[in-house]
């Protein structure tokens, strides 16, 4: 084969690369999975990806102590069990967990706010890193300042381990918000709202002129039911992670397989009706007015 | 009018590329938007999730029925391990429309720190190689003798092992890619597929009324 004009340098780790990845996800339910049994019920479920984590939101919120990267051996378990995507998380701003995580071959990191913070001033670089990196954000300016510091998938936080939708709900509205007030702005308006969101000027107006972010957005934080997942789509997200809501319910094959089905029917309610049926409990929950404030999750990170 | 299934994956993206080529494009869920489309277009996303939802949804059946009579369809990554006769490392309950007669190993180029991106002689191509996307991708393993090769990773040690590879093939009406055109400003691949089903429906017009549509594409 001719290969004077070609390139056949293997280019990995390149922004297409990373963010292609997040787009082959879309309209898709990442579940999370303590166990390789889990992991499976979920890929069977019709699950796009696993996170693979030591305790769903949940139990590290009832158990407390200090939440970490969780153990390679669990990890590596999990990436044995299936053949979906496994995503793991590293603390914010712990690079040398994610550095692991990468070396283990994990398909995505989720810098995420539900471990304990292991820095309070700086996120990891990401652009330092071959594996993609999904961080959370409760509005625009956030979620910008993630993606400049290399972020190829963004999720709208909610509160994990809750149950309770509510924030997950005030997220996205936001972030949505953000993006479509950039998008109704004159030019000259665009550098001092960069100002106030503390974001970079030149990721601003890519957002303002697109009318989107320019990496895939997601939701987390408090997906409990199909509706839940139905209603997130509607409001914007481009597929829905749930944590606690699966393994913490009656039936979670069912309900993992429910959420699928309501995902890619978001805008059906007979088909969201239909799935609905014969669940069986739903995780119990915490009302997120009932939670002080120094145990909101999304609190952490800037 | 061409259609995107639209299960998972990404689907916006391949409607973007049709739109730049000038064609029409409906998104497919159910039997009845099926039933529409003159084409389709199986997107790259989890091809777990989106046979476990084909057959969820009562659609392989009609799918393959209706790529049986010859409908013209473009499967990229997932969409083309779909289409293909064998899969290996898939999931045990996995289900194939298998419209093409190759074997199509899953993730064969490993996990996602190994994607990457390179560029590509296309058969049949005119303007140059073909930057391309390979995201968890697949190979060819196996093509039978009907199947046209329209595109390796090129043979030289510095593709180490995927070199000679697979990785985009056509079988009579059906185009498959293991990387994704979908995600480059470059619409040659859409272009040729709509090339395809332009040809599938003049060669449809000519046969005499009431006959089921028979294979149109050489």
């Amino acid at each position: 084969m001719p290969a004077e004009n070609s390139n056949v340098q293997r280019q990995v780790g390149t922004a297409r690369v990373k963010r292609g990845m997040a787009e082959m996800l879309k309209g898709g339910v990442i579940m999370d999975v303590v166990t390789p049994e889990q992991a499976r019920i979920a890929e069977n479920a019709g699950a796009v990806a696993v996170m693979a984590l030591e305790r769903v939101p949940a139990d590290i919120r009832a158990q407390g102590g200090v939440a970490r990267m969780s153990d390679p051996d669990m990890i590596a378990g999990i990436m044995d069990a299936v053949s979906i995507p496994v995503m793991a998380k590293a603390r914010i701003g712990h690079f040398v967990e994610a550095q692991v995580l990468q070396a283990l071959g994990v398909d995505y990191v989720d810098e995420s706010e539900v471990l304990t913070p292991a820095d309070e001033a700086h996120h990891i670089d990401k652009f330092a890193f071959t594996v993609p990196f999904v961080c959370g954000a409760t509005n625009l300016g956030e979620a910008l300042r993630r993606i400049s510091e290399g972020a190829a998938m963004i999720r709208s936080k909610g509160e994990a381990g809750t149950g309770d939708v509510v924030e997950a709900t005030r997220h996205i509205r936001s972030i949505w918000a953000g993006i479509r007030s950039l998008a109704a702005m004159r030019p000259e308006e665009l550098p001092a709202v960069a100002r106030e969101l503390n974001a970079p000027l030149e990721l601003v107006c890519e957002v303002a002129a697109a009318g989107s972010l320019p990496v895939v957005l997601f939701t987390a934080g408090g997906i409990a039911t199909p509706a839940d997942a139905a209603m997130m789509m509607q409001l914007g997200a481009e597929g829905v992670f749930v944590g606690s809501g699966i393994f913490k319910s009656g039936d979670p094959a069912k309900r993992a397989e429910a959420i699928v089905k309501a995902t890619t029917f978001y805008d059906d309610p007979a088909m969201v009706a239909k799935v609905s049926r014969g669940l069986g409990e739903a995780m119990a929950g915490i009302n997120l007015s009932d939670l002080p404030t120094g145990q909101r999750l999304a609190q952490r990170g800037w | 009018m061409i259609g995107v299934l639209a299960l998972q994956g990404d689907v916006r993206e391949h409607q973007r590329a049709l739109a730049d080529c000038g064609m029409r494009s409906t998104l497919v869920r159910r039997r009845e938007e099926l039933a529409e489309v003159d084409a389709l277009i199986l997107p790259g996303g989890e091809s777990t999730t989106m046979s476990r939802l084909l057959a969820t949804f009562d659609l392989m059946q009609p799918l393959r029925a209706r790529l049986a009579e010859g409908m013209p369809a473009y499967g990229s990554c997932a969409g083309m391990i779909l289409l293909c006769r064998e899969v290996l490392d898939g999931q045990p309950e996995q289900r194939q429309l298998a419209m093409l007669d190759a074997v199509v190993r899953r993730n064969a180029f490993g996990r996602q720190v190994d994607s990457f991106e390179a560029d590509l002689d296309f058969a049949g191509l005119a303007g140059g190689p073909v930057r391309a996307v390979f995201i968890r991708a697949p190979w060819i393993e196996q093509a039978g003798l009907g199947v046209e090769v329209l595109a390796r990773v090129p043979d030289m040690p510095a593709a180490g092992s995927a070199a000679g590879r697979i990785v985009a093939i056509r079988q009579g009406c059906v185009l498959a890619t293991a990387f994704h055109p979908e995600l480059t400003g470059d619409r040659r691949v859409h272009q040729l597929f709509c090339e395809m089903v332009q040809e599938s429906s003049g060669a449809a017009q000519k046969q005499a009324p009431g006959r089921t549509q028979v294979r149109a594409c050489r």
